[in-house]
């Protein structure tokens, strides 16, 4: 009896410690994160840096394939440019969507001018004109 | 160099930081002051010890807009970095890939499947001794580095085996950044006197080949010869050049 009850004590301090044991692993054991990691970037590579041209070059037709490759290239460039410089002079999306909300109301009464308001009206006469008085119609009697 | 890769930039302290000599084991704690909202990129050069900036290269700090700061050194001996594109030397075959010499402290692996439109059964044209332009797929200090021939999408763009006679020579690495600068004028200049084609590794080897083999050593010692030239100096010998081939 005796016996038993100390191999289930035994048994539970067994669990106890593995759990505890478990639970320390799934901790990870680093030094605290450092915010002021996240302000840099750590880029290795001088080509990105210092933005390089392609390193495969040819002029006056010497090596067409490359040549093209080289235009393409140029191109990318031309294209990033732009789209940076957009993003620096354009309207931003928000403003615009800001600005419209504002103006659509103002806009649009400016555009349903006095005939049109006057067709909507007429529009709707002639639909009650059409329309047939309501009455009771008495089923045909067809047997 | 004479060009500095930066623009003006309303930052005076960057400015004023920007252009100097920096030595390794230098703390730059100025950098930690300026840039308060964007995030700041450390190039080459530059390195993270806990919360200091530490420089870890000899050479002139440099800075371009917005927020790039590196070192600009005197350097021969290549240290690869992964997505660079350097000239390689086959030297050996081993099984299904080849050990290229890429000038670093470690020969590089390449395999037979990545060449443009290589398959198991059509096996690639290399031997040993061919040249070969080729990126860095795996860079890792401590790693055997891996090239590849062809992009992301299994096409070759300018890369792969440089057939053809031509001509290759060592350069500086400072050099091999100064030719592909787009501030500098060199090869556009080279380019409008004489036909010729040119792959420029990051490691500090060019490959040059024009129509004839005196023209070949024409653009090749042009291009040595213009390390510290401005680019004013640049436009003179490129026409003295012309003048000379033509026989003036």
């Amino acid at each position: 009896m005796q016996r038993s009850v100390l191999q289930q004590e035994l048994d539970q301090n067994q669990e106890e410690l593995q759990r505890a044991i478990d639970d320390e692993h799934w901790v990870r054991d680093l030094p605290q994160h450092l915010k002021r990691d996240d302000r840099y970037i750590l880029q290795p590579s001088v080509t990105q840096c210092e933005h390089l041209v392609f390193g495969r070059l040819s002029f006056k037709g010497f090596n067409p394939d490359v040549e093209k490759l080289m235009k393409i290239h140029d191109h990318e460039e031309e294209l990033l440019a732009a789209c940076q410089r957009e993003k620096e002079q354009s309207i931003t999306e928000r403003e615009m969507a800001k600005r419209y909300s504002a103006l659509v109301g103002i806009i649009s009464k400016k555009f349903t001018s006095k005939k049109r308001r006057s067709d909507a009206v007429k529009d709707e006469e002639d639909a009650e004109m059409t329309r047939a008085p309501k009455m009771f119609l008495k089923p045909e009697e067809n047997s | 160099m004479w060009f500095a890769g930066f623009s003006s930039t309303s930052n005076m302290e960057t400015k004023q930081l920007a252009r100097r000599v920096v030595m390794p084991g230098e703390k730059i704690n100025a950098l930690k002051n300026c840039a308060d909202s964007s995030k700041i990129i450390l190039g080459p050069g530059l390195r993270l010890e806990d919360e200091d900036i530490c420089v870890a290269k000899s050479g002139i700090l440099r800075f371009r807009e917005p927020n790039v700061y590196w070192v600009d050194s005197h350097q021969t001996r290549y240290v690869p970095v992964k997505g660079e594109t350097v000239i390689g030397i086959i030297t050996q075959k081993v099984g299904d890939t080849f050990r290229v010499d890429i000038g670093g402290s470690e020969q590089a692996s390449l395999s037979f499947l990545s060449f443009e439109g290589a398959t198991k059964r059509n096996r690639p044209d290399v031997k040993v001794g061919d040249i070969v332009y080729c990126r860095l797929l795996v860079a890792n200090k401590d790693m055997e580095p891996e090239v590849v021939c062809i992009d992301g999408q299994g096409r070759s763009s300018g890369m792969g085996v440089i057939r053809n006679g031509g001509f290759l020579v060592r350069t500086s690495l400072s050099l091999v950044r100064k030719i592909l600068n787009a501030d500098c004028v060199l090869m556009k200049c080279l380019g409008n006197k004489i036909p010729f084609e040119a792959a420029v590794g990051m490691n500090g080897r060019v490959w040059v080949k024009a129509r004839s083999n005196k023209e070949t050593i024409a653009v090749a010692n042009a291009i040595l010869a213009s390390e510290y030239m401005t680019n004013e100096e640049i436009k003179n010998m490129c026409q003295r050049l012309a003048d000379a081939l033509d026989g003036f």
